[in-house]
C-alpha cells in the first residue's frame, strides 16, 4: 500500500475527506456511547481495571516463565509451538507449512498480529490465496486497503462504496441493502471455509496453565476458521499470555465492554489443542516477538505490552476522531498505535507519531488496563530528542527559553520586547493571519488578542510601591 | 493564611489580567498574597516536547525560587502547570541523587495548589462574594480534569456567583486541541479538534466560556474569533474577581 510521505500530509487528506469525517464521528460516537451504557451496569469497573493491571504487570515481569508454561501445555495437548523472532521468521514458518501440506488457500480470522507481519503478502507470494473472513477485513482485502480501526476495520467505507466494491470485484449484481451485502459475503465465505487447507487466527488471550487459546468475536467466522480446516495456525504476540484460566473472569469482562460496549461477544472460543486427536488435525501456535522483547527490556516503556487491543483509546482520542486510522501510517492507530508503532518499527521510522497528541489523557482514563499512554508518549518524545535531536529552530528556542528561565530580569525584558512586537504586528487589537516567527502555523487557524503592554510582574511591582 | 503565587509564565507575560484577578479574589477572601519575581517557567513546554535537559534546568530554578517561600501554599491559576510540578517533577528528576534537591521538590509539590482547588479544598469556600450578569459555560481543561481530578470544584464556584446563568455544554470534558507545541507542529489537526469544541460552545447558548487554564482559553478564543462567534472567554479568576 502506498503512503503519502508524512503524517501532516496524510492527516490533511483525512480531514479533507467528508465521508471519512462522517464515518469517524458516527463510529467513535457509537462506540463511546455503547461503552458508557455497558459500564453503568458494571459497578466494580475500577476494581476490574486495577486487577487487570496487576495481572498484566505480574505476567509481563515474568513473561519467560509463563511463555514456557504455555508452550509446554500446548505441546501436551498435541499442538506444535514455534517461537518466531520477527515477521520474516513467522511468515516463513506459515509458508513452509502451507507448502508442505499442499495448501492452496487459507481462511483468516481477524488478527492484528498477522496484519503486523503482513502474512497475506507472504502467502500470496508463495502462491497460497489468503481470504479474510471477518466482514470488515473481507471488504478491506477486496479494496486493497489497510484497516481504519483495530476492531472495526472498514468503518471508513459507506454502504454505497461497499456495494460498488462487491459489484466490481465479485461479479455480482450491485447489492442495495446491508442484508444483501452480508448474504453475498456469507455465501462466498462458506465455500472458502470448506475448501481452505489452513485456518489462520490470532488470539485475544493464551492461558499458560491450561494451554488454551481464547478468541472473542461476533460473526462466527473465527470459530469456522479455527475449526473447519484441518490445520489451525494461531499467530500470537508474546504479550497475550495470561497465567491462569481464572484471569479470564477479569479480562473477558473488560475486553468486550471496552471494545464494542458488549457485556459478552456472540462467540467466545476456548481452544485446547488440535480439534481432534486423530493425527489428521494440527494446531500450530506461533509465538511472535517482532520487537516485543525490546519493549520488555525497557523498563520505562514496558507497560506498552499490557495492551489487550480493545480500541477504546482510539474512540476517545480527539486526534483519532479527526484523522482516523490510516493516517497513522501503520496498522496500529490511535494513542496505542502512537506508542507501539515507534517501538516495533524503530524510532526513526515513526518519529512523528509520539508528537501528534494533545496529551489530553482521555486514552489513559479509557484504557481497561490503565496504561499511562500520555506518560509513555512523553518518554518517547524524550527518546526521539535524545537520539535524533529536534529541528534546529525548535532546539534553539527551547534551549534559549531554558537559559532565560534562570535569569528572571532578562526573561522579563525579552517578554516586554515580544509583547511590543506583537502589539505592533496586530490590527485592531488582534493578531490575525500574520506570520509571527515560529507561530505562523498556529496563527493560520486562529487569532490571538494582542497582549497587554504590561506583565503581571510589572503590575505587582507597581501596586507594591503604591500599596 | 499566606500564599505565594506561582503566576505561570504565560499569565505573567501575556495574560496579566488573570494574575491580577487572582490576587483580587484571594485578598477578598482574607488571604495574604505574596509574589516572588524571581520565578519564570515550570519547564512544561520543554518537558512535553522531549527536551528533558532544558526542562530540568527550568525546574531546578523553579524549585530554588519556591522552596524557601514562607507560605502555607503555593497557588497557580493553571491546572496544567500545577500538574507538571505535582505529577511530573519526580519523573523529570528520576535517578537524581541530590537528597536535598529531592526533599525540596517534595516540599514544593505538596504545597502547590491549583487556584480553584485552593479555594474549595483549603479555604473551604464556594461563594467568594462575586456577582456576574451573563450566561456562562465551563470547559474542563484536560490536565486539570485528568491529571488533578478537578471538575466539581470550579463548577460549584461558578454556580455560587450571584446573578450568573450557568449552562453545561455538550461534552465539556473533551480537549480543545491545544496541547502546547502540538498546536504548532500539527496545527491543522489541532484546529480540527478546536472546531468541534467551538461548535459545542456555540450550541450551548452561553455568552462566556470559563476555564482555569489560559493556554486552553487562548486556543478557544482564537477559534471563536476566527469563527466570528460573539462568545467571550474568561479565566475562572476573572469571573470570581467580578463584584
Amino acid at each position: 500500500m502506498t503512503m503519502t510521505p508524512n503524517l501532516t500530509a496524510r492527516s490533511h487528506a483525512a480531514l479533507e475527506d467528508p465521508i471519512l469525517q462522517t464515518a469517524l464521528k458516527n463510529a467513535t460516537g457509537t462506540f463511546i456511547e455503547k461503552r458508557r451504557v455497558a459500564l453503568v451496569d458494571t459497578p466494580d469497573w475500577e476494581t476490574l481495571r486495577t486487577r487487570a493491571r496487576e495481572v498484566k504487570e505480574h505476567t509481563i515481569n515474568n513473561l519467560d516463565y509463563y511463555l514456557e508454561q504455555l508452550a509446554s501445555n500446548v505441546q501436551k495437548l498435541g499442538g506444535k509451538v514455534y517461537w518466531a523472532r520477527n515477521d520474516e521468521d513467522a511468515n516463513r514458518y506459515v509458508v513452509e507449512l502451507a507448502r508442505s501440506r499442499n495448501v492452496e488457500s487459507a481462511v483468516k480470522a481477524k488478527s492484528m498480529a498477522t496484519e503486523e507481519i503482513e502474512l497475506n503478502h507472504a502467502l500470496e507470494a508463495a502462491g497460497v490465496r489468503p481470504i479474510e473472513t471477518d466482514l470488515g477485513e473481507y471488504i478491506i482485502q477486496l479494496a486493497h486497503e489497510k484497516p481504519t480501526h483495530i476492531i472495526a476495520p472498514a468503518i471508513h467505507k459507506t454502504r454505497g462504496q461497499i456495494s460498488d466494491l462487491f459489484a466490481d470485484k465479485l461479479a455480482v449484481e450491485r447489492p442495495n441493502e446491508v442484508e444483501e451485502i452480508t448474504a453475498i459475503a456469507r455465501a462466498r465465505l462458506r465455500n472458502e471455509f470448506l475448501t481452505a487447507g489452513i485456518g489462520i487466527s490470532g488470539a485475544n488471550f493464551a492461558i499458560a496453565e491450561t494451554g488454551t487459546i481464547v478468541l472473542v468475536e461476533n460473526e462466527g467466522n473465527i470459530r469456522l476458521t479455527t475449526q473447519v480446516p484441518r490445520i489451525h495456525v494461531a499467530v500470537v504476540g508474546i504479550e497475550k499470555v495470561l497465567p491462569r484460566f481464572s484471569d479470564l473472569a477479569v479480562f473477558l469482562q473488560l475486553l468486550p465492554r471496552s471494545g464494542t460496549g458488549q457485556k459478552l461477544t456472540s462467540y467466545v472460543s476456548f481452544l485446547n489443542g488440535p480439534r481432534m486427536d486423530d493425527g489428521e488435525h494440527e494446531l500450530h501456535l506461533i509465538l511472535l516477538d517482532n520487537g516485543r522483547t525490546g519493549i520488555l527490556a525497557d523498563e520505562q516503556m514496558r507497560e506498552s505490552l499490557y495492551c489487550i487491543r480493545c480500541g477504546a483509546c482510539l474512540n476517545v482520542c480527539p486526534v483519532y476522531q479527526k484523522i482516523g486510522g490510516q493516517a497513522y501510517g501503520w496498522i496500529y492507530p490511535g494513542p496505542i498505535g502512537a506508542i507501539i508503532s515507534p517501538q516495533l518499527q524503530g524510532l526513526q521510522k515513526a518519529r512523528e507519531l509520539p508528537f501528534a497528541s494533545s496529551l489530553c489523557g482521555a486514552c489513559r482514563v479509557a484504557c481497561p488496563v490503565n496504561i499511562n499512554i500520555p506518560d509513555l508518549l512523553l518518554n518517547l518524545r524524550a527518546k526521539v530528542m535524545e537520539q535524533q535531536g529536534g529541528k534546529f529552530s525548535e532546539r534553539t528556542a527551547m534551549h534559549g527559553f531554558s537559559l532565560l528561565g534562570s535569569r528572571p530580569r532578562i526573561f522579563s525584558a525579552m517578554g516586554a520586547i515580544g509583547r511590543r512586537v506583537a502589539r505592533m504586528m496586530g490590527k485592531n487589537g488582534k493578531l490575525r493571519r500574520i506570520n509571527f516567527p515560529g507561530l505562523g502555523s498556529w496563527l493560520r487557524y486562529r487569532d490571538v488578542a494582542a497582549p497587554n503592554e504590561s506583565s503581571f510582574r510589572a503590575w505587582w511591582k507597581e501596586q507594591d510601591h503604591n500599596g | 493564611m499566606r500564599v505565594s503565587l506561582f503566576i505561570t509564565c504565560l499569565n505573567d507575560q501575556v495574560f496579566p489580567q488573570v494574575g491580577i484577578a487572582m490576587v483580587k479574589t484571594l485578598r477578598r477572601l482574607g488571604v495574604e498574597v505574596d509574589f516572588n519575581p524571581a520565578q519564570t517557567c515550570c519547564g512544561q513546554p520543554a518537558f512535553n516536547t522531549g527536551y528533558r535537559k532544558d526542562a530540568r534546568a527550568l525546574a531546578e530554578h523553579f524549585i530554588d525560587v519556591f522552596q524557601n517561600e514562607r507560605a502555607d501554599f503555593i497557588v497557580a491559576p493553571s491546572g496544567s502547570c500545577t500538574a507538571m510540578v505535582r505529577n511530573y517533577y519526580q519523573e523529570l528528576f528520576h535517578g537524581a541523587t541530590d537528597k536535598s534537591r529531592l526533599r525540596a521538590i517534595e516540599g514544593v509539590r505538596t504545597r502547590l495548589r491549583e487556584f480553584s482547588e485552593f479555594i474549595v479544598d483549603e479555604l473551604k469556600v464556594e461563594d467568594v462574594g462575586a456577582s456576574f450578569d451573563g450566561r456562562v459555560t465551563y470547559h474542563d481543561a484536560c490536565h486539570l480534569l485528568r491529571e488533578l481530578n478537578i471538575s466539581e470544584g470550579p463548577r460549584r464556584l461558578i454556580r455560587a456567583v450571584r446573578g450568573i446563568d450557568y449552562v453545561e455544554m455538550e461534552a465539556p470534558d473533551t480537549c480543545c486541541g491545544f496541547g502546547g507545541t502540538f498546536s504548532v507542529k500539527y496545527a491543522e489537526i489541532s484546529n480540527a479538534i478546536l472546531e468541534e469544541k467551538i461548535a459545542r460552545i456555540n450550541r450551548s447558548g452561553a455568552q462566556y466560556v470559563v476555564a482555569n487554564d489560559s493556554s486552553c482559553l487562548m486556543q478557544i478564543a482564537g477559534g471563536l474569533s476566527r469563527a466570528g462567534s460573539p462568545v467571550k472567554t474568561m479565566h475562572l479568576a476573572e469571573l470570581l474577581a467580578h463584584a
